[in-house]
């Protein structure tokens, strides 16, 4: 496997270069009942790289994006964070090692303001109790302080200067993923999952969502693994992709070498099973 | 900091001398990650002294001119003080203009250096570099994006400061002997003009002829340093800098820079500045958003709003025929006071409003009659960039009558024979940029400047503007009219944008209008009319009866007067596009390109005439769904009597 050292533009070196795995699966299954979700599933994230799950509808992508947050425990297999086993994630654990996540189905606090839920997201670096926040002790004052800056830092990154203000559930679709992807942001991640973050999106909002997720990349170095069921979007942003169907892995690469690997093609063009 | 530079006469002395005497106050704040950023004259004059010193490291010398392509930023306005301070000329480009527009201004201007905003307008001058061989620099300030960029004339603005900052320890004494270098013959500024009609001019001016014509300025809105203005305009607009940069040094008043266009009405609100340039489009835009929120409202509140606005109209008509308005009457006004009009004006950002300067286009009395009754001082101001802008303006008793006010006092003015408004002005241009017969062209052996506006002077010495001299048409039955007047009419309707008529040797007038979608979109929702985007939207039926209904009002008023009973609007059509800056029908500050609008519309003004009911038009595929030709509607105007009287408007 060739490290991409080049960045999204030809002939630039990246600011965060293609480094060592941060994140290793070996062997994952999952059952749900009799249903198996996955089977025997392996594959590495490298820090700093875009690496992309895709498959088609019900092939396990988001049960493998549930395994590696912690929100599902796979019966079989062991997930390493930097070389250290992990038997059981949980959520908290991933969100402590570095982990945050965008959901398919927008997971915001509808009846609050952009900037309250991107500030909600830096729950992990405020240590205040009800106590102090209530009461406005220095401590409390000083984490709202740092809260507002860094959420401030990441509207301006987003440009949602305009929105600040506005209660969640009154903006369109396509700005409440933006303001999703702001939250998962305020917790500094490591890495970020993003649960198909292109989902029902225009072609215009498809382009905007493109250039935040490498503008992201490329400016806090932060790894992105994100879903697709979309190839077309996920194999330009993409350095390498793994490929589900059937909760099975039918391929593992560069989006080149994916394009032109015969299982994928005949996954996606439906050949009978 | 304490010795003065003598003299007043470059705004690099004026920043010197704001420093030394009030180094602590305001000169600019910007919101920035939603907090007010304070930058006061003495950071204003380090950034100045320093960026100047890396200026002149890097071979930009006396006399080189510097051009500024961004919004309204500290480090924009930082890198004009930088660029006085060296004794250079700076030209302030327009953001939105086209890599090729911005080349060939680039080219005419002579320009060494560029201080580009962001990667957006990096990538325009890198782009035009090639045909550009005089440009040697090009400073950013947004970093975002700009780590990839390798070129050898690149450099980040705060860098350069940097740079700045070591030079100036080692000679102290280096920027005030430059600020004491420049004279107040040297030239300051180039100016583009907006290309309303015709390319856009290069325009030079002078440091002295624009501190006089700030200090009028100044002087006739009464502005002192603890005003603060919001600035907003592109910078490329010579009124937008004469009220933020240009008054700021003269006047030690605080420019505020918004977030963002987007975020405007909020940074307004925050702000609350006391001074405010504007320009009839905007106040249109302002005027439709408070009536369709009003009409959405309904219920008392509506009831309220209506009946305090036709209160203020009754007072505002007494009060103009010499009434003193009745106990009953003054009661009701000070009781919408505190339920209407201060609520509105607290909305609008403008409660603490005390100069609102309206210009770029006449202003509609009944819109002008609307923002007073508020309570806001709005006056009409009129100027050409050739003349620096300040030429006149209403005085307080001169609202409402449909003139642009008097010439301020240390400027003359006439109309010559045939009808054009001619200026004389110690504030005039220095030029055209290096075309001294074009100068030549438009101004008199004795000072006169011909503006190319066609104006009336009136017995009380108030100056009425009719329009543009080459966009005043005349019928084929001899007709005279003025395109401009009937549009700010049909204009006045929260349901249009703009309109554009013609009828310049025809048997009529005829208007092409531009609904505002969002207005209308609003209305058609209210009437359970199905639509997708604005091309559909213009050719619905209802909408085509919306607007034959505005007319129709329009056409009464026109009658109402004997001096325009004549310039009835007879057919109509709804354009499909919106007129905007990026389709090139509008030029940046908002105007109309009445050439590019009958241009791309031709064959929709031939059917105006040709008693068509429908035209066929090729689109340029501007929404989803709508590609090839499509079907353009055109409407009879219910006129009002038989024009008789054929005298020139």
């Amino acid at each position: 496997m060739n490290v991409v050292t080049q960045s999204h533009i030809p002939g630039v070196e990246r600011a965060y270069p293609i480094g060592e795995p941060i994140l290793e699966l070996d062997s994952i299954s999952l059952r749900f009942g009799g249903v198996q979700a996955l089977t025997n599933i392996s594959f590495d994230i490298r820090e700093h790289e875009v690496r992309a799950i895709i498959g088609p509808n019900g092939a396990g992508k988001s049960s493998m994006l549930n395994v590696i947050g912690g929100l599902y425990t796979p019966q079989d297999g062991t997930i390493r964070f930097r070389g250290e086993k992990f038997a059981n994630m949980t959520p908290g654990k991933a969100a402590r090692l570095g982990i945050a996540r965008t959901f398919q189905n927008i997971a915001l606090f509808k009846r609050m303001t952009v900037l309250e839920n991107i500030m909600a997201g830096r729950r992990l670096f405020t240590h205040a109790n009800f106590l102090e926040v209530a009461l406005q002790l220095p401590r409390a004052r000083r984490e709202e302080l740092e809260s507002r800056e860094k959420a401030e830092e990441i509207i301006e990154f987003l440009e949602i200067q305009q929105i600040r203000k506005t209660q969640v559930s009154r903006l369109p679709y396509g700005l409440q993923k933006r303001v999703e992807l702001g939250r998962a942001l305020a917790a500094e991640p490591q890495i970020l999952l993003l649960d198909e973050p292109m989902a029902g999106m225009n072609v215009e909002e498809k382009q905007d969502m493109c250039r935040f997720i490498l503008d992201v990349n490329d400016h806090y170095g932060t790894t992105m693994v994100l879903i697709e069921h979309d190839m077309g979007v996920v194999m330009d942003i993409s350095d390498r992709v793994v490929v589900l169907d059937y909760g099975k892995k039918i391929g593992d690469g560069s989006p080149a070498e994916v394009r032109s690997n015969q299982d994928v093609i005949d996954a996606y063009l439906g050949v009978a099973h | 900091m304490a010795r003065e530079v003598a003299g007043r006469d470059t705004f690099a002395k004026l920043l010197f001398d704001q420093a030394a005497l009030r180094g602590d106050a305001s000169a600019i704040r910007e919101k920035r990650r939603g907090i007010w950023g304070n930058i006061t004259f003495r950071m204003l004059s380090d950034e100045a002294a320093h960026l100047s010193l890396a200026l002149a490291e890097r071979g930009i010398a006396r006399g080189e001119r510097v051009a500024v392509i961004g919004d309204n930023r500290p480090r924009l306005f930082g890198a004009i003080a930088a660029t006085h301070a060296l004794g250079g000329v700076a030209v302030p480009l327009y953001p939105d203009s086209s890599a090729e527009e911005v080349a060939g201004q680039l080219r005419a201007a002579r320009v060494s250096a560029v201080f580009a905003e962001d990667q957006e307008q990096v990538d325009k001058v890198l782009d035009i570099l090639p045909n550009c061989p005089g440009v040697r620099l090009v400073v950013y300030d947004d970093d975002r994006g700009m780590r990839h960029y390798v070129h050898p004339g690149l450099a980040d603005h705060g860098h350069l400061i940097d740079e700045g900052q070591a030079l100036a320890a080692k000679a102290p004494d280096a920027y005030r002997q430059a600020v004491a270098a420049g004279q107040g013959s040297d030239e300051a500024f180039v100016f583009f003009t907006s290309g309303a009609s015709g390319a856009p001019k290069g325009v030079v001016f002078t440091h002295a002829a624009l501190i006089g014509r700030t200090r009028a300025a100044v002087q006739a809105q009464g502005l002192t340093a603890s005003d603060t203005t919001l600035a907003f305009f592109p910078p490329g607009w010579l009124c937008q800098t004469m009220f933020s940069y240009m008054s700021s040094m003269v006047a030690g008043l605080c420019i505020c820079c918004p977030e963002s266009l987007e975020t405007l009405i909020d940074d307004m609100r925050e702000i609350a500045p006391t001074s405010l340039l504007t320009t009839p489009r905007m106040l249109d835009a302002i005027f439709s958003r408070i009536s369709t929120r009003m009409e959405e409202t309904g219920g008392i509140n509506l009831v309220l709003y209506r009946r305090a606005l036709a209160l203020a109209q009754r007072v505002g008509r007494q009060r103009m025929e010499g009434y003193a308005p009745g106990a009953v009457n003054r009661f009701g006004m000070a009781a919408y006071g505190a339920l209407i009009y201060a609520p509105l004006r607290d909305i609008l950002g403008m409660s603490r409003l005390r100069s609102a300067c309206s210009t770029g286009d006449t202003l509609d009395p009944a819109m002008q009659g609307f923002f007073q009754t508020l309570g806001i001082d709005l006056r009409q101001v009129y100027g050409a960039t050739e003349t620096a802008f300040f030429v006149a303006m209403q005085r307080h008793g001169d609202e409402g009558r449909g003139t642009v006010g008097k010439p301020l006092d240390d400027i003359a003015v006439r109309i010559s024979d045939r009808g054009e408004i001619e200026v004389r002005s110690d504030g005039l241009m220095a030029g055209y940029l290096d075309d001294p017969s074009a100068m030549a062209a438009v101004r008199s052996a004795d000072g006169w400047l011909r503006t190319g506006d066609a104006g009336i002077l009136e017995p009380d010495g108030n100056l009425r503007l009719v329009d543009r001299m080459d966009a005043i048409g005349r019928l084929a039955d001899g007709t005279v009219f003025a395109p401009r007047m009937l549009e700010s009419r049909i204009r006045f309707s929260p349901h249009i944008r703009d309109a554009v008529v013609v009828g310049d040797g025809r048997d009529g007038i005829c208007a092409l209008v531009d609904i505002d979608t969002l207005a209308v979109g609003r209305w058609a929702d209210d009437h359970a009319i199905a639509y997708m985007g604005h091309a559909d939207l213009a050719s619905q039926d209802e909408v085509y009866g919306l607007v034959a209904d505005w007319i129709a009002e329009v056409n009464a008023g026109l009658a109402r007067d004997p001096a325009t009973a004549a310039l009835q609007i007879r057919r109509f059509a709804l354009v499909p596009e919106e007129l905007g800056t990026e389709n090139g029908f509008l030029t940046p500050t908002g105007k109309v390109r009445r050439h590019a609008v009958t241009e791309r519309f031709a064959a929709l003004i031939e059917g105006l005439y040709a008693g068509q009911s429908e035209v066929m038009l090729e689109t340029a595929a501007v929404e989803e769904g709508h590609h090839g030709p499509v079907a353009l509607k055109i409407r009879e105007a219910s006129v009002v009597g038989v024009p008789g009287s054929r005298r020139a408007a």
